[in-house]
């Protein structure tokens, strides 16, 4: 689907480091420099453009000054330089850019980097190739003064711990009281608690505990939602003071929870990992964005996880629909899926097939078994294979024609518009579709048409054979 | 489908290894593990002080409460552990087949890139580059010619962006195809699209009668109303028989607009219907039958007001110039009323002048060249009217031209285009003037408009290019673009043209690109010329460039044969 430039065979370089317009448009940090760059993604604004095989991209682009702005974007990682002033990340220069590649085959030529951008380029490229080199002896150099180190960290579980105690008091208080105080009580108690918490040092605890503020104005049934969480908080709580007595995966896993950081150990997993879905989050002044990564050697499923403070969108951007040769190294703790991007071996190219699916019944059967090595877990990711999506006022679900069984969609899932994406992609049809699977119902995240469409469409399609233009990822957040 | 998403499950369903993840399983009695779910959330939501739950071990307030939390979480760990599926809801019908080919990837991407920046919503300073959102009709203009089937995953945007631009619609709709429609039917916010929607995929054929006649006596107004539209185009007079069986049942409002339906295909055989609609209890129905009789010069009802208003105007009898003699009725009669005449005048306007108004409108124009000794419209027109009612009289020629489609009249009435607009023979009104443009051949609107902007600029053209056939002719294209060039030598901003700028980008043929490079560079700027005006100039006409190059490109993507 990457297109073709009129029959000219295509190099695999040449199609990687191109993307389509709707990988490009997904990339975009927020709509404002979605629009932004949209506008700029047209001959008008640029001069000097131009791609090699090695995958960068460059141009000069004409903003109000009277210098042009150099914008230059390595597909490989990807990575993205502009000289422009711009916070966002990708900003709309360098959307523009490969947005004008993506649209049009002869606006961008084939030739070599220029000297400012080549300078950049192997400066980065060094960069990168240095960071992968030396990581597994960094982490045994460990910290400068390991006493201190040690010091701090005691003193931080310390506090934590009494965190969690006065947490503990407070949840027994709320018990013997009754539930029912809660809902008078309100957001303040809550907020108050959730700030004795970061003075803890337990954001994770705080987090949590500000959501419980929310519950009781959710709905019919908020004593037994309210219930389970402040449950799911005293498991955590005493989990935390009782660490000492868990296995070390769990115990690992509790530390992540109570909000503690964590750095990615364990050997780095290299695999062709196909990018499932990029979506974000603004969790108080943080965006937190998640990228869902598929391998297709390991059968793992892996989260990225990046963030952006005070207006500044996260840095990581990976275009949806397209595999990396890369190298994961994993977060440790049970159950737990997040990994940091390590090495990138070569440009990404199209994925070919979507990620085996399961059926409804196995789907959320993982869930469940996802939940003995990490309890506090709220979904996990599955890939669900020939579901119909069923919309419905009173809610949507995927169901599962054979079986005769279905799941339903989170109910936050339906304020989406792009989830209609997923009914028309379907058209009533079985479907293969990404997304997480939890208590709440399944969030779907991309979808894939079912073979026999996508062969349809397929042979029906100008000069490009299915087999090498890859498979459509419909993304739907 | 119940609200409750996935039934809980038996706790026998649950893996053991939940419970055993639940580290704090040690101050936990079994009696109170195994207390109901139900008991435990009401002794939380009394508090257990007041309620204490069943089989907690007696260790004080404190310990029944982290007795009530440690079942809690175990019950609820057990509970997310255990899920089922729930049962599946029926799946929707399966969306019709749509036969017609994919589109190129390029155009794919385009289509992308024009829909993203709608939903961005515009604003801000315009720039050199083209504004994708106004390049969407054509787009969608283009693609229809050339019969692609619109990419699945691209449905939702462009129903979204049809439901916020009603211009939009029938073209989308005839984009989005059978799948589109399926897909409208689902969500209620694109209940659009499937009204009005004729030869739509959810109407019965209009060949099977009798679904036809079951969803005529039984479907809601706005499937009927479909399906009249549907019927009328492929069978005027089965649609007319549809609405005369049913006819003295249906409601005032739905009278109205069913018999505004009949507008299209309008011919003398509808004529016996509408006559007897003109006796219709509702006011607006009758005055609709009337304005349809009457744009039916061979009607009785035009007939009939011919005859009034040949008693109106005459050939003057004094003097030895020719002149038209008005005069205008002295009263409104029932018959008057009956075919559609409003009595009352709109405040500020004389009665008889306004009854005057709607004869000569509603009269057939053949019957004026009889009555002038055989002269021609042009000759007519040009024919001084008596006692000031010329403005009157020849507005009422204009909307009578309109009505009825008179090219010749239409002409008349325009006058020569180098004439100034005040000094015409018909209507100084430039939307009137607009109206009687869309009367003339195609070819002969755009050389109009083309003479009409070499004599008077630019300033009055906007209404007038939104009738010219698209793309522009040549020569009424290089009229344009030398105006806007005498615009900015004359040193005026070019916001004061952006009207005509915006049209030009859309309209102009984008092989005239090349050409208008040359005015993109900014060159020295008068001494009388307003500051800076020449930077803006260059701006405006970049993004026309840019424009009609993205519109070439578009359409080479289209066409699927990459431009080099």
């Amino acid at each position: 689907m990457l297109l073709t430039d009129g029959g000219e065979p295509l190099g695999a370089a040449a199609s990687a480091a191109r993307w389509t317009v709707e990988q490009v448009l997904a990339l975009a940090p927020d709509d404002a420099s979605r629009k932004a760059g949209n506008k700029l993604g047209a001959a008008g604004s640029w001069s000097d453009t131009g791609w090699d095989v090695t995958g960068a991209v460059w141009g000069l682009c004409k903003g109000s000054g009277s210098k042009p702005y150099r914008t230059v974007v390595d597909t490989t990682g990807p990575a993205y330089k502009c000289s422009c002033p711009s916070r966002k990340f990708p900003c709309k220069h360098a959307l523009g850019l490969l947005l004008l590649r993506a649209a049009d085959d002869a606006a961008v030529p084939a030739g070599s980097p220029p000297d400012w951008a080549e300078e950049w380029l192997t400066g980065r490229r060094a960069r990168a190739e240095a960071k992968a080199r030396p990581a597994g002896s960094d982490g045994a150099a460990g910290p400068a003064d390991p006493e201190a180190a040690r010091k701090r960290a005691e003193k931080r579980a310390e506090r934590i711990g009494g965190g969690a105690r006065e947490l503990e008091q407070r949840l027994t208080d709320l018990l013997r009281g009754g539930l029912a105080s809660a809902e008078q009580a309100g957001y303040g108690l809550w907020e108050e608690t959730a700030a004795r918490m970061v003075d803890a040092q337990a954001p994770g605890l705080a987090g949590r505990v500000r959501e419980l503020g929310a519950v009781p104005a959710s709905g019919p049934g908020w004593p037994m939602r309210l219930l389970e969480e402040c449950a799911l908080l005293h498991l955590l709580d005493s989990a935390w003071l009782g660490r000492d007595r868990l296995p070390p995966a769990l115990a690992a896993t509790v530390r992540t929870r109570v909000g503690l950081p964590a750095s990615p150990e364990g050997p780095p997993v290299r695999d062709r990992w196909l990018v499932l879905a990029q979506y974000d989050t603004p969790e108080g002044k943080i965006v937190t964005r998640r990228i869902w990564l598929y391998g297709e050697e390991s059968g793992r499923t892996a989260l990225l996880l990046s963030f952006g403070a005070a207006g500044r969108s996260p840095a990581q951007a990976l275009p949806v629909g397209v595999t990396i040769d890369a190298a994961l190294t994993p977060h440790p703790g049970s159950g737990q899926l997040r990994a940091e991007l390590g090495e990138r071996f070569g440009v990404p190219v199209p994925a070919v097939t979507p990620p085996p699916g399961v059926t409804a019944a196995e789907a959320i059967g993982s869930y469940g078994r996802a939940l003995g090595d990490d309890p506090w877990l709220e979904s996990w990711p599955v890939t669900l294979r020939d579901v119909i999506p069923v919309p419905s006022p009173d809610g949507w679900q995927l169901i599962d024609a054979e079986a005769g069984e279905a799941l339903p969609v989170t109910p936050a899932a339906l304020n989406r518009p792009a989830l209609w994406k997923l009914v028309a992609v379907s058209g009533g049809e079985p479907v293969t579709v990404f997304g997480e699977c939890g208590h709440r119902g399944f969030d779907p995240l991309a979808a894939w048409p079912s073979a026999a469409v996508a062969a349809h469409a397929g042979t029906s399609a100008s000069a490009v054979s299915a087999a090498s233009a890859g498979i459509e990822t419909v993304a739907l957040i | 489908m119940s609200r409750t998403t996935t039934p809980p499950a038996t706790p026998t369903a649950a893996p053991p290894m939940a419970a055993g993840a639940a580290p704090a399983h040690g101050g936990l009695t079994d009696a109170l593990a195994a207390t109901p779910w139900e008991e435990l959330v009401t002794s939380a939501l009394l508090g257990t002080d007041r309620r204490p739950p069943e089989g907690a071990s007696g260790t004080g307030p404190d310990g029944a409460a982290a007795a009530l939390l440690d079942a809690a979480a175990l019950h609820t760990v057990r509970r997310r552990a255990g899920l089922l599926p729930a049962a599946a809801s029926p799946p929707p019908a399966p969306a019709p087949d749509d036969p017609r080919p994919p589109l190129p990837e390029a155009a794919r991407g385009r289509l992308a890139q024009l829909l993203a920046d709608r939903a961005a919503g515009s604003g801000g300073r315009r720039g050199t580059a083209p504004d994708l959102t106004e390049l969407i009709p054509q787009w969608l203009a283009t693609a229809n010619v050339h019969g692609y089937r619109a990419p699945d995953s691209a449905l939702p945007s462009l129903l979204d962006a049809a439901r916020a631009r009603t211009d939009l619609r029938p073209q989308t709709l005839e984009f989005a195809g059978p799948r589109g429609l399926w897909l409208a039917g689902l969500n209620p916010e694109w209940k659009f699209a499937l009204r009005g929607a004729s030869g739509s995929a959810l109407l019965p054929s209009p060949d099977d009668s009798e679904a036809v006649q079951r969803l005529w006596e039984e479907g809601l107004f706005a499937e009927r109303i479909a399906l009249l539209g549907a019927v009328r185009a492929r069978d005027a007079d089965a649609a007319r028989a549809l609405l005369a069986a049913t006819w003295k049942t249906e409601r005032a409002e739905d009278r109205l607009m069913f018999v505004d339906s009949l507008r299209t295909g309008l011919s003398a055989d509808d004529e016996e219907f509408l006559e007897r609609a003109l006796a219709d209890r509702s006011r607006n129905v009758r005055a609709t039958a009337a304005e349809l009789l009457s744009a039916l010069p061979g009607s009785a009802l035009a007939r009939r007001m011919a005859d009034r208003a040949l008693s109106c105007v005459s050939p003057g009898l004094t003097g030895d110039e020719p002149f038209v003699a008005v005069e205008a009725p002295h009263e409104c009669d029932e018959g008057m009323q009956r075919d559609g005449v409003v009595a009352l005048p709109p405040s500020g306007r004389g009665e008889r002048s306004w009854w005057l108004g709607q004869l000569v409108e509603a009269s057939p124009l053949s019957v004026w060249p009889a009555r002038f000794g055989g002269r021609g419209a042009a000759e007519i027109v040009a024919l001084p009217v008596a006692d000031g009612w010329g403005e009157e009289l020849h507005a009422a020629w204009c909307r009578a031209a309109v009505r009825q489609r008179d090219a010749a009249w239409a002409r008349a009435l325009l006058g020569p285009p180098s004439t100034p607009p005040s000094n015409g023979p018909g209507t100084a009104s430039l939307a009137e003037r607009a109206k009687l443009l869309a009367v003339l051949p195609p070819a002969e609107r755009a050389s109009w408009v083309a003479d009409f902007i070499a004599a008077h600029g630019l300033s009055e053209a906007f209404q007038l290019l939104g009738v010219c056939p698209v793309p522009w002719d040549r020569p009424l294209g290089r009229a344009v673009v030398d105006a806007l060039d005498i615009a900015r030598d004359a040193g005026s901003y070019p916001w004061s043209f952006s009207g005509v700028m915006g049209l030009a980008e859309r309209c102009l043929d984008p092989s005239e690109a090349d050409r208008l490079e040359v005015l993109t560079t900014t060159p020295a700027e008068p001494a009388d010329a307003s500051p800076g005006a020449n930077g803006y100039w260059s701006e405006a006409f970049q993004r026309l460039v840019s424009t009609l190059r993205l519109r070439a490109t578009m359409d080479s993507e289209l066409s699927g044969s990459p431009e080099r």
